[in-house]
């Protein structure tokens, strides 16, 4: 027999301090963007103003452009990468080099940025490439497609093999009964994973000041030097928009997972 | 042959691409930093020596080889600066991980006790703060621990201090930053495990006339044993090398290990000693990585 409720007071109220917690801080962080004032901590009205601000700062501007097309960028050619990679995993049997192959993958999920972003940096230097975009991009694909690879590998876990099986049973070839049984079934976690890569790359500021080049600063890059100098109203209006626009990318990969986990959440896609 | 096993040869070609990937761009970068670690400082672009020159011929690579040296290591080893910066990372690292379980382990408890339908949302209650930008978060305590932040304007109005608090620039602000930019990594997979617990096991135990306390201590939180594990891995080792937090949060009388890598590598533009401490920084984490390495591939594989 089921107990009546089995959430206590002290389970609730654990709840509701651990939500506000990680809520109210971004929540005053949104309402002060719009505040007249320009001391940020005296309340002067609503206002636009610190977004009109920003719509005129050049260099931040070309700073959030160049963070976008990094994160487009390294989100797509990571979720291509990194869905190949959960599908070797998760249906490739035993391979040689297996395990030196995910180590590869679920080390840099942990590895202190610090550390990947100088190795990079290294190589990068070594290679002679140029410092920009495309070194920007290679290291946040690097990251990201391993978030990518956990993401779809817990999907393709959770699925009913006998699905893709059966379609070669009745004389599909592989590659077929994959792109037309197993990929479709995926396709939720394959789109999770590139929103997740994009917001991660969006978000890292320590590997790209490792791998970026002079004149080519990020968003993260140009909020942490000005922060570093204080708080400015104005960073609170950017750091709205990017949390607005990471909230739109949250609705469409929430969309998509309420699709893809009709058999119940398995393995948190952290 | 069975369907599956023809299935798996295409899928072990999918391996080629990221494999490749992941050897140039992952591994292969190591070798770099173990190579430069291992040269001289040097005033010049790139600031080392020696530099393989492959073109130059066998000769110059070997004296190249000569010259390599261990005196990054050893200047590490002997300078109090990097000792105590290790010794701060670690010492950081363990009490953030303990107040994380200790401020987590309720929360993912409350998680799993709600009905289904709740535990969605609440999951993704969590995970959202995730989504939304590291840096952002930091700048929003900023905000609220500043001299005349909204922390200290409510402290004041309530009457419990007399004066603003020096919240900025202390390790307690460092702590609550921490806390608050980790705390999705610890509850997801506590709250992943509790989740899968039979309500049973809890129940048999409290009809056996066991009060609440033993019932979590000797019940409950051994059954959990595999998510504080991969909780506490989650969190700890990136913590150990953290930056941002740190460097916008706490003091800089003393520096952890993530801070003194990267002024030696920005500000002293100094490669081969930055390229030493990242070495270092990776044995003291490499048994804890082998061990997260293993269970998220046990995780991922058995199901």
């Amino acid at each position: 027999m089921r107990k009546a409720s089995r959430l206590s007071r002290f389970n609730i109220a654990s709840l509701a301090l651990g939500l506000a917690f990680l809520y109210l801080p971004i929540l005053i962080l949104v309402i002060y963007s719009f505040n007249a004032s320009r001391l940020v901590t005296v309340w002067g009205g609503w206002s636009l103003r610190w977004y009109h601000e920003f719509f005129a700062d050049r260099a931040m501007i070309e700073a959030s452009w160049m963070s976008l097309r990094v994160a487009v960028a390294s989100a797509t050619i990571a979720t291509l990468i990194g869905t190949l990679a959960a599908v070797a995993l998760s249906r490739g049997e035993r391979f040689r080099g297996r395990t030196l192959f995910s180590g590869m993958l679920y080390a840099p999920l942990v590895m202190p940025e610090v550390i990947t972003g100088l190795s990079l940096l290294l190589l990068f230097v070594a290679l002679n490439a140029e410092r920009g975009f495309w070194t920007v991009t290679i290291a946040h694909t690097t990251l990201t497609m391993c978030f990518v690879a956990v993401v779809v590998q817990s999907r393709l876990g959770s699925l009913d093999r006998s699905l893709e099986e059966a379609a070669m049973d009745l004389g599909c070839a592989p590659v077929r009964a994959f792109l037309s049984v197993t990929l479709p079934l995926i396709a939720p976690a394959i789109v999770a994973g590139w929103m997740l890569a994009f917001t991660l790359s969006l978000d890292d500021l320590v590997i790209a000041s490792f791998t970026t080049g002079p004149g080519s600063a990020t968003l993260p890059i140009r909020i942490y030097s000005e922060v570093r100098l204080g708080v400015k109203p104005e960073i609170n209006a950017i750091c709205t928009l990017v949390i607005a626009l990471i909230a739109v990318v949250i609705v469409i990969a929430s969309l998509a997972s309420k699709l893809s986990s009709s058999q119940g959440e398995s393995a948190a896609p952290l | 042959m069975s369907a599956r096993r023809i299935f798996a040869r295409p899928a072990r070609f999918a391996a080629i691409a990221p494999y490749v990937w992941m050897v140039l761009f992952f591994l292969v970068p190591f070798g770099f930093v173990l190579k430069i670690s291992l040269s001289q400082t040097a005033i010049a672009q790139p600031p080392y020596e020696p530099v393989f020159d492959l073109t130059a011929g066998w000769t110059a690579i070997r004296s190249a080889f000569a010259a390599l040296s261990i005196d990054n290591f050893r200047l590490i080893a002997s300078d109090d600066l990097y000792v105590f910066a290790y010794l701060r990372s670690l010492t950081v690292a363990v009490t953030a991980t303990v107040l994380l379980l200790v401020i987590g382990y309720p929360i993912a408890y409350g998680m799993a006790r709600l009905p289904k339908r709740w535990q969605a949302v609440a999951m993704v209650l969590v995970i959202v703060p995730f989504w939304t930008s590291f840096l952002i978060r930091i700048y929003a305590w900023i905000n609220i621990l500043q001299h005349d932040g909204l922390l200290n304007q409510i402290l004041l109005a309530l009457h419990l201090v007399s004066q603003p608090v020096v919240w900025l620039s202390t390790d307690t602000a460092m702590y609550i930053g921490i806390v608050y930019s980790y705390l999705p990594f610890m509850i997801l997979p506590l709250y992943a495990t509790l989740a899968k617990m039979e309500p049973a096991l809890e129940e048999a135990a409290s009809d056996l006339g066991a009060p609440p306390w033993q019932v979590f201590w000797l019940v409950t939180f051994p059954l959990s044993l595999p998510g504080v594990g991969a909780g506490v891995l989650l969190c700890f080792i990136p913590v150990v090398g953290e930056f941002v937090i740190p460097d916008l949060l706490a003091g800089s009388n003393s520096l952890m290990i993530g801070q003194t890598l990267w002024l030696e590598f920005f500000t002293n533009k100094d490669w081969p000693v930055a390229s030493a401490a990242a070495i270092v920084l990776l044995v003291v984490l490499l048994a804890p990585l082998l061990l997260y390495e293993r269970l998220q591939r046990r995780q991922l594989e058995e199901q």
